[in-house]
């Protein structure tokens, strides 16, 4: 790939993460780096390939210095940056954020498809969440079945946008958007119309395969047989990009 | 064994049983239980009241009906330390989903609709239900939560072996919601 030549006159900065000095290119994020160097930094909206949503702040790291926290999915790596990926604060408001995700729409892990294959689910646990402070909304949303091949669940989805993404970016269909603003927000395809009457949709399942939780998914699963394969991703992203 | 027994009172809620089933599920490792433990309440056991006292409760089940709140209040009471055990008493589970119907809506479906013979709804000795169903922590406080649709029994043998030892388990460690 001719990406090379490009890139030939991109810097490299040095920087420290959680007291590691380490070198970074200019144009890699905060959470690129981390990966990078398996510095473990939780992230949903973030997936390898799409755009950078920077929308549900998991991936919040503190610079030091500054009282700042900063989305590193969105932030650049830059010279004599110092970063702390682990705090007792960052681990508070990482916890606050996936219970809030819980209360917010209905999870009932237990009956769900994508019961063991979950990324909201597997990254409760990692944080060490086993019960949700907040009240429930009790806000009881409807499945679009329309779909001759999918489903989608809007009890189950935390609006990350990765399904409008890779619709948009890597399908180049554009069937999702969102629609509405606070408690009313919500993912709809074309102009909100059932996704089975989806006049761009071409069927390809992408959208399927890299949401993070039970929201879409494939029709004839039942709990716990959804699991979802995004290996093409990364391939076709890389494609897409010449 | 001079130590004296930890005393242990349970009860089902709203909930399937299943997290009792699992607990009868530590097998062979019951016995050894049996030394550091004495089961004082429990569907498991004859005894019909709850000790003034208990040093550990364990709660399966959601909180769905004036009974099931009764018994909640009546546990953390009396408990030293309360367990919400399984995925019903911990986030509503299963249970919860009637939350999306009217309450009439539901009694209506199951002792109605779906009835040939006599349809009618219960309501001579049964507990009123209530709305919206609650985990058990959302209406009493819980020191410990075990998730799990029910914990395993190697869930349970954990928390159950660091309490006896006098430390806080994490049951995240073993365990998840879903489980
Ligand atoms: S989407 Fe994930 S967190 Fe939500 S109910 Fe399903 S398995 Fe649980
Ligand atoms: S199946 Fe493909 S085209 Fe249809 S909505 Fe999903 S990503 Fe877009
Ligand atoms: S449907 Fe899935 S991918 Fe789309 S916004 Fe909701 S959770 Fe994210
Ligand atoms: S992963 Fe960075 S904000 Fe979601």
């Amino acid at each position: 790939m001719p990406l090379s030549t490009a890139r030939s006159n991109v810097r490299v900065v040095t920087l420290k993460i959680d007291g590691r000095d380490l070198s970074a290119r200019e144009d890699e994020t905060l959470l690129e780096v981390c990966r990078e160097h398996r510095i473990p930094v939780p992230s949903l909206c973030y997936l390898e390939g799409l755009s950078v949503w920077a929308g549900c702040r998991l991936c919040m790291v503190e610079l030091v210095n500054q009282n700042r926290l900063v989305a590193s999915c969105a932030t650049r790596a830059a010279e004599g940056m110092e970063v702390q990926t682990d705090s007792e604060r960052l681990r508070r408001y990482r916890r606050t954020l996936i219970e809030l995700l819980f209360a917010e729409r209905n999870h009932v892990c237990a009956v769900c498809v994508s019961n063991g294959h979950c990324e909201l689910q597997t990254l409760a646990q990692r944080l060490g969440i086993d019960h949700i402070r907040f009240a429930y909304r009790q806000a009881h949303e409807v499945l679009d079945s329309s779909h001759e091949l999918f489903r989608l669940d809007h009890n189950r989805c935390i609006l990350c946008t990765r399904c409008v993404r890779v619709c948009d970016e890597i399908e180049g269909a554009h069937v999702w958007d969102v629609m509405g603003r606070g408690s009313q927000c919500r993912i709809i395809s074309d102009l909100a119309i059932p996704w089975g009457q989806s006049e761009t949709c071409t069927n390809c399942g992408k959208c399927v395969q890299v949401c993070p939780t039970g929201a879409l998914i494939k029709q004839g699963t039942s709990a716990g047989e959804m699991v979802k394969d995004r290996h093409f991703l990364p391939i076709l992203a890389r494609r897409r990009a010449r | 064994m001079t130590e004296p027994k930890i005393t242990l009172a349970t009860a089902w809620l709203d909930g399937c049983s299943g997290c009792h089933m699992s607990f009868l599920d530590l097998d062979e490792r019951l016995i050894a239980l049996a030394d550091r433990i004495e089961l004082v309440y429990s569907p498991l056991v004859d005894a019909k009241t709850l000790p003034e006292t208990v040093d550990l409760g364990i709660l399966e089940g959601a909180i769905s009906s004036e009974e099931d709140l009764e018994k909640a209040r009546l546990f953390r009471a009396r408990c030293r330390l309360l367990v919400s055990l399984g995925d019903c008493a911990v986030t509503g589970n299963v249970p919860a989903m009637r939350n999306a119907f009217r309450v009439e809506a539901v009694l209506d479906r199951a002792y109605r609709e779906n009835v040939t013979c006599n349809p009618q709804i219960p309501s001579l000795g049964v507990p009123a239900l209530r709305c919206p169903v609650k985990p058990i922590h959302h209406e009493v406080s819980v020191d410990v939560f075990v998730p799990g649709c029910p914990p395993s029994a190697d869930t349970i043998w954990y928390v159950l072996s660091e309490l006896i030892a006098g430390r806080m388990p994490e049951p995240a460690r073993v365990t998840r919601f879903g489980a």
